[in-house]
């Protein structure tokens, strides 16, 4: 296992490069059901992060998620700040279980409640609720890494031919079909992203 | 400490700065300055949207302790001041509640009960019966 600071410093870094390649892939997936900002808010969000990389790498691990979380809520905007950083701040808070171990399938499930809650979005909204509740059945099953990113971007496609029921596109209704959620995209390349880093720092 | 300060304040959060603004210039016109108002209105980066950061920091200019009725217009800006609410901490997070009203008709009617010095319930609740 990596020490902890690596491991923080290397994620954020992962994250903020695949965000960064493919932000303009985002907003044009964004300008076709949404206000066409995806991809340069959450640009913006992870370039905020890396800004402050040092920091956060030297917090313990759910302290520096739940800063992270904050400086994407800060940073991101839209519905999407919000959303990221409850999910972030919410694992970082419920990471330690009864006994003091990290228990990430335990704090990953209250953070998704949390962030459905938040959006009042529930499974089939076409939202990145639909990739996130996949990726964590994975998780819970004790898929490899390899695994869950694939489930991940199955998962975001499938968002192709759903109805938004949340957010901006919902205005669309029936026409927000054929579009994959921009969303739900981006929440497949950064779980794509954190488990291609964690496969190279820890190989099976 | 002036009276004014002892009534419930008013934010305005729209996805438009232009919106935000004028809402705001609406309710200083029509209600005067016996409300502490404030509003945020577009992202970080002055595009249409709304922010976390910038919803917190209307709340802390229109700050009462009598309480703050928040106005938004679409989802992402109810979900943004949810989040803002929730980081202004206990207590005053408590003192700050979302209307389910109308933008514009609700901040007027929320502004014209505050400046009779109405408790915040009060204020919410005339706003919320604009709603069907």
């Amino acid at each position: 296992m990596p020490a902890n600071a690596a491991l923080i410093g290397g994620l954020i870094e992962a994250c903020r490069e695949v965000i960064a390649a493919n932000a303009d892939h985002l907003s044009e997936l964004d300008r076709a059901i949404g206000d066409g900002d995806h991809g340069t808010n959450m640009r913006r969000g992870l370039e905020a992060v890396y800004a402050e990389r040092s920091r956060l790498a030297e917090l313990p691990l759910p302290k520096a998620l739940e800063e992270t979380g904050l400086t994407l809520v800060m940073s991101v905007g839209g519905a999407a700040g919000p959303l990221y950083g409850t999910l972030l701040i919410e694992i970082g808070r419920h990471l330690a279980g009864a006994n003091g171990q990290i228990d990430f399938a335990r704090a990953f499930e209250h953070a998704i409640d949390a962030v459905a809650r938040r959006g009042r979005a529930s499974a089939g909204d076409k939202t990145l609720l639909d990739v996130l509740y996949p990726v964590h059945a994975e998780v819970v099953r004790r898929a490899g890494l390899a695994g869950i990113a694939e489930e991940a971007e199955r998962a975001a496609s499938l968002t192709f031919g759903m109805k938004a029921i949340r957010g901006r596109a919902a205005f669309l209704g029936d026409r927000s079909v054929g579009h994959v959620d921009p969303g739900a995209k981006s929440c497949a390349l950064l779980t794509a992203a954190i488990c291609r880093f964690l496969e190279e720092q820890c190989p099976a | 400490m002036s009276p004014k300060s002892a009534n419930v304040g008013i934010v305005i959060v729209s996805h438009s700065p232009l919106v935000a603004e004028g809402a705001a210039d609406m309710v200083r016109q029509m209600v005067g300055d016996c409300v502490p108002l404030a509003w945020s209105g577009g992202n970080a980066e002055g595009g249409l949207g709304t922010h976390a950061a910038g919803i917190m920091a209307a709340i802390e200019r229109a700050w009462s302790d009598a309480g703050v009725a928040v106005f938004v217009d679409l989802g992402g800006a109810e979900t943004n001041s949810e989040m803002a609410i929730e980081m202004l901490g206990e207590p005053r997070s408590a003192r700050v509640i979302i209307c389910d009203a109308p933008l514009v008709e609700g901040a007027v009617m929320a502004a014209a009960e505050a400046s009779g010095g109405a408790a915040l319930a009060r204020v919410v609740a005339t706003a919320e019966e604009l709603s069907p």
